[in-house]
């Protein structure tokens, strides 16, 4: 089963075209990770899955993206699509409040009002993203308080609890020490069972530890797609083979 | 002379022309304190402090003549207030829209619209309310408080939409990202970001309101008593110094100048509030 289908998309920035004709199928319950040189693409690509794109003034989009069927960009309710697709940014961006408002802002935009309920919500978010136990005692602190890599940890847990069924992550660890990227990835592992993770790196040895698939970019293009073992153990594809072993990139 | 010679000389040169230049502003404000204590202050002595500040008469021609101030501090308290109630919400929602919401076409035509209205005389403003508001609601507490509340909107909005620029874009995205709508994003993430700098643009707007003399003259009405309704006319101190001075004579042209060592003191403490705010802001 696959949670995204995108068919023959191409993205214009301005006059720059950023995609050319990508044609992917994304499967569900699984860690896909999107590699590649810088501006090959992989983050534009991730960004056009929950319509982050939008922002983006002159950014023009042809060809189709579903989620389980349902084109992303004939539906009209984007926030919906949001909630449905989560994602965690480069840059951890907790909002200047306290962490459990942070985590409870999401489930109160759609809705939730019982304060038992969003003392659930918050619990099992954070305990989710690994986090719980350093945070416990001071959910009414400011989440600026948190370290760097707490703060992404708490990213990852305020995007999944609003309960979404694939998360987007953008290079999630590429501003994190080592310790903290280990503990991202474990976490990763812990809730892939639940979630479509797809994740963007410039950290080959991540996709190869975490991922089950890898998409390969080069110049807007998809130029492999195949499980993380084909690609890291035998690419089809030369360019791939070259960027894989060092060769550029 | 050799040429290094004259280089640094005209270095120090410069040097003591820019000392010179802080030195006069510095200078001005330290005698402008100066005028009002030594003439304020004996004045206050005089009547009593507490007579001074908490007398709710003022009748400075009787024989003896009565000063009390107290009428008017509450009268610039008061029509401060309504100016902060008026002022504030709408500056602040004009800030969103500015920063958040308005087109770049329109952009460019309100903008300007906003900052020439802070080049606009008070006299001016004056003049508007009079023609305009004072039939509506007489000269009152309330027409002052309208038209102060319209005067600091420059203030407001300016410093609000700069907070809310300041505020970095990665929370409005993040609060999209969790399927927040545009609005809710801008007033639950990005205006709670931006709180110290628009509390900042309310005290300022405290500042400027309190201070304002020549348009409130215009349109409160100035009777000198305790303000009683809203729809009544009010004194404010600043009223009360430009209306009395130029007929006052010794004790009351000092106790007029006292009214002013009160308005400082307003003004003083409005600016450590701010200088707290910054401090707070910075940690």
């Amino acid at each position: 089963m696959n949670c995204f289908e995108i068919k023959d998309l191409n993205l214009h920035y301005g006059t720059f075209q950023a995609l050319h004709h990508i044609n992917m199928d994304i499967a569900a319950g699984e860690i896909t990770a999107f590699i590649g040189p810088s501006g090959c693409g992989k983050s534009t690509l991730l960004k056009t899955l929950n319509r982050m794109n939008d922002l983006v003034e002159g950014c023009k989009i042809t060809g189709s993206v579903t989620l389980y069927g349902e084109d992303i960009y004939a539906a009209s309710d984007v926030n919906l699509l949001r909630k449905r697709v989560g994602m965690v940014f480069q840059r951890s961006n907790p909002f200047p409040m306290s962490i459990y408002d942070n985590i409870a802002f999401g489930p109160r935009t759609h809705g939730v009002k019982s304060r038992l309920e969003l003392d659930r919500i918050v619990e099992e978010s954070l305990r989710a993203a690994a986090i719980w136990d350093e945070v416990k005692d001071r959910l009414k602190k400011s989440a600026l308080s948190l370290s760097g890599g707490q703060q992404q940890r708490m990213c990852i847990a305020r995007a999944l609890a609003v309960s979404p069924e694939v998360l987007l992550m953008d290079e999630p660890t590429s501003a994190l020490d080592p310790i903290s990227t280990e503990k991202i990835e474990e976490l990763l592992l812990t809730v892939r069972e639940k979630y479509s993770i797809i994740i963007v790196t410039h950290n080959m040895q991540q996709a190869a530890r975490v991922s089950d698939k890898t998409a390969f970019f080069l110049t807007g293009e998809v130029v492999e797609h195949d499980s993380t073992e084909t690609i890291f153990a035998m690419p089809h594809d030369q360019r791939t083979e070259d960027y894989i072993t060092g060769r550029f990139g | 002379m050799s040429k290094q010679n004259i280089i640094k000389l005209r270095e120090k040169l410069m040097s003591a022309v820019f000392l010179v230049a802080a030195l006069a502003s510095i200078l001005a404000v330290g005698l402008i304190c100066f005028f009002l204590l030594v003439n304020g202050l004996p004045a206050m002595g005089e009547i009593g402090v507490f007579k001074f500040l908490l007398g709710r008469e003022w009748s400075p021609t009787d024989i003896p003549p009565v000063f009390g101030i107290l009428p008017m501090i509450v009268g610039s308290l008061y029509v401060t207030a309504g100016a902060i109630i008026i002022g504030v919400p709408i500056g602040v929602l004009t800030a969103v829209f500015l920063a958040r919401v308005c087109p770049k076409r329109l952009y460019k035509l309100l903008k300007p619209g906003v900052d020439l209205m802070a080049g606009i005389p008070s006299v001016v403003y004056g003049f508007f309310a009079m023609a305009v508001i004072v039939p509506l609601t007489g000269s009152s507490m309330l027409t002052a408080s309208i038209l102060l509340g319209v005067m600091i909107l420059p203030t407001i909005i300016g410093l609000a939409e700069s907070a809310l620029r300041a505020v970095p874009e990665q929370y409005y995205e993040g609060a999209l990202a969790l399927g927040a709508g545009h609005y809710r994003s801008v007033f639950f993430i990005v205006l709670p970001a931006a709180k110290s700098g628009i509390l900042t643009a309310a005290v300022l707007g405290i500042g400027r309101a309190i201070g304002e003399t020549m348009a409130v003259v215009m349109v409160a009405g100035n009777q000198a008593r305790m303000p009683v309704s809203l729809l009544k006319g009010v004194r404010t101190m600043t009223a009360n110094i430009v209306i009395e001075m130029g007929y006052a004579g010794e004790l009351h042209r000092q106790a007029l100048i006292a009214t002013g060592v009160v308005l400082l003191l307003f003004i003083l403490i409005i600016n450590l509030s701010l200088s707290a705010l910054k401090n707070r802001s910075k940690q």
